[in-house]
């Protein structure tokens, strides 16, 4: 579905990404671990084409997207939470729903999706005319996913949606994904810092450094790797 | 323990400003007699004012912050007044009858005045696209103003071309201005946006004053006809009248379109920029269609409100384009409540008419400009009247859920 071949990223004269290259296949689940600073973000933001790719390329079911627009890459399917989930802070529950569906016209697909994100996650349905930036840290994250979701990608990109949360709510969200994935057939590219947690969660793994991919396979092979273990999962 | 805190604090203030206000309240040099007076007795009046002034201050600052706790804030009773359509109806039809019969009540200066303020209201609701909507500081807003009125008298110079002709025409040309100030702009934001906008203005300005060939500079065009009224020749009171109605008109029409625009795609496309620029891309919003429209249809009121101006003064020159007409037309916006179309109005007629009406304070009209400006961004930095969306109803029904649209 998804496939990167040596996706270079520069940032200025500072190359991020040296030549990674990845696939993910439908109906997956697939984490992009790593430290801080490895290139994880930059490697979600050259697919969502915020930041242009400089070299390589992204094919999206058969088609190179690696010097498309954003909102083309959209519309082609490709839904990102953001890094920091970056809601609109100034907007209620429901307009922040309303413009992750900026892009569909069929207005009543929209509101059964609406539903189902209110069911995915009721708390959002109770805080529906709240504005967004008063939403504590795990009910953003929420509407950050569930924003995503109205969209209704074909795939969907998380950048760390464990960031500043409790264990226990990165539970709650990360069940939230798992659910996701199997009722909706939805496939999901993640990125975490949170190893442990993302690859429980994944069916497969890449592991990240410096820039470049150092590590792939299953990821119940990867989370008893020694290498892994010792880098990432501090065992 | 408090007061004696706050008296301690206004002591200090006004020790301060009798610091200050030393070397002109006191000191008086007579020239002609080579002799100093010292004018101690304004000392004390100094003193006791700014002590006063500044306890009263600190003692409003309190209440404000602890009326703050209880009433939840953002909706002015205004707002509330907004939301009433038992009272804002008859409100609407007072203000439609009493701007009908006003050019028939008042004089011919009365007028004049209200046709200014007007094209500011224009001018206010334009900006408000770009700095309220969009969120694109435009420090430089008035080079489109500059546009239009120029592309009227110039074109009326060489071409003959009339006033109505010359309105969508000075119209697109400001908005082709708009687009390309928009283009080298498109990665800036903020306050490197603001620099560059006010630096556009301030070509377009020069190239004004000192391009003589083509602008005829600082000495200006004159002699620009007044709109002409079905071929008709109107003494200038009959002018004027035609003039205030047809701005009216106008300015119904920009609220009419910047109220569709405001609950269009579009219009959310700009509140989601303003709002999160990487997030509004997130969502799938062509970023670079959204900022250029907004310049775009910004410059185009701009434009237009230019083209009246230039017929209602038949004269004009590069000194109306200065950055103190972009900053009064930037402090419409804030000053009204960045994306309010009410708001911007009623700032609009303040900005304009007050000095107008206050001519014995003419001097310090700046100072209070100011000070009113200081004072609304302590006290109601939302602006007079906070912009309102439209908000959607979530509402459970026994067999289904349905969304209603209503107005909050």
């Amino acid at each position: 579905m998804l496939k990167l071949i040596d996706v270079q990223t520069c940032y200025g004269n500072i190359r991020s990404l040296k030549g990674v290259s990845l696939t993910v296949a439908e109906g997956e689940i697939v984490s992009l671990i790593g430290a801080n600073g490895a290139g994880k973000t930059t490697t979600l933001m050259s697919i969502s084409g915020i930041v242009a790719a400089s070299s390589g390329q992204i094919i999206f079911n058969q088609q190179r997207i690696e010097r498309t627009d954003p909102d083309k890459i959209v519309a082609a399917g490709i839904s990102q939470v953001p890094e920091g989930r970056r809601i609109f802070p100034g907007m209620s529950v429901l307009e922040n729903l309303e413009m992750g569906a900026f892009l569909r016209e069929d207005s009543r697909k929209t509101r059964e999706d609406m539903e189902y994100v209110f069911d995915l996650f009721p708390i959002l349905n109770k805080r529906r005319h709240q504005a967004g930036g008063t939403l504590s840290g795990g009910e953003q994250q929420m509407l950050a996913i569930s924003r995503a979701l109205m969209a209704r990608p074909k795939l969907l990109l998380l950048d760390e949606p464990s960031l500043g949360l409790s264990p226990l709510l990165t539970n709650q969200i990360f069940e939230m994904i798992k659910k996701i994935n199997t009722e909706q057939h939805m496939t999901i590219f993640l990125v975490e810092q949170n190893a442990y947690m993302a690859l429980k969660l994944s069916h497969r793994g890449y592991v990240m450094e410096n820039g470049s991919i150092i590590l792939e396979g299953k990821a119940a092979a990867l989370l008893t790797d020694s290498n892994v273990k010792k880098a990432y999962l501090g065992i | 323990m408090k007061f004696a805190e706050e008296l301690k604090k206004s002591f200090f203030i006004a020790s301060w400003f009798i610091l200050l206000t030393f070397p002109i309240m006191v000191i008086q040099v007579n020239t002609i007699e080579n002799i100093v007076i010292w004018r101690w007795h304004n000392i004390i009046l100094i003193g006791l004012g700014s002590f006063a002034f500044s306890f009263c201050w600190q003692i409003f600052l309190n209440k404000k912050s602890s009326t703050k706790l209880i009433a939840p804030a953002g909706l002015s009773p205004l707002n509330r007044l907004m939301n009433e359509p038992r009272l804002y109806r008859p409100a609407l039809i007072i203000i439609g009858l009493a701007a009908l019969i006003f050019p028939f009540v008042f004089s011919h200066y009365q007028i004049n005045i209200m046709t200014t303020a007007l094209i500011y209201v224009m001018l206010g609701l334009g900006l408000n696209i770009e700095v309220g909507l969009a969120g694109l500081l435009d420090l430089g807003y008035v080079a489109f103003y500059a546009v239009g009125a120029y592309s009227y008298a110039l074109l009326n110079y060489h071409f003959g071309l009339g006033f109505w002709t010359a309105l969508p025409v000075g119209a697109l040309l400001a908005a082709i201005f708009g687009i390309l100030i928009g283009f080298p702009v498109l990665r800036l934001r903020g306050d490197y946006l603001a620099i560059v906008t006010l630096a556009f203005a301030e070509i377009i300005r020069l190239v004004l004053e000192n391009w003589n060939a083509f602008s005829f500079g600082p000495s200006g065009i004159s002699n620009i006809p007044r709109p002409g009224f079905f071929g008709r020749n109107l003494t200038p009171e009959q002018s004027a009248i035609y003039m205030y109605f047809l701005l009216i008109l106008l300015c119904l029409l920009t609220i009419f379109i910047i109220h569709r625009l405001q609950h269009s795609r579009i219009g959310r496309a700009w509140v989601a920029l303003r709002e999160d620029e990487l997030a509004c891309q997130a969502m799938g919003i062509d970023k670079t269609k959204a900022k250029l429209t907004a310049f775009a249809l910004g410059a185009t009121w701009a434009g237009m409100a230019g083209v009246i101006f230039a017929a209602k003064t038949t004269f004009i020159n590069p000194a109306s384009f200065t950055f103190l007409e972009s900053a009064m037309i930037l402090s419409i916006v804030v000053l009204g409540g960045m994306g309010s179309i009410a708001g911007v109005i009623i700032a609009a007629l303040a900005l304009i008419l007050l000095p107008e009406y206050l001519r014995v304070f003419s001097d310090y009209r700046m100072i209070l400009f100011g000070a009113a400006l200081i004072m609304m961004m302590i006290f109601r930095p939302q602006g007079i009247l906070a912009d309102m969306r439209k908000k959607y109803e979530f509402h459970k029904t026994e067999d289904s859920r349905t969304i209603k649209r209503d107005v909050l």
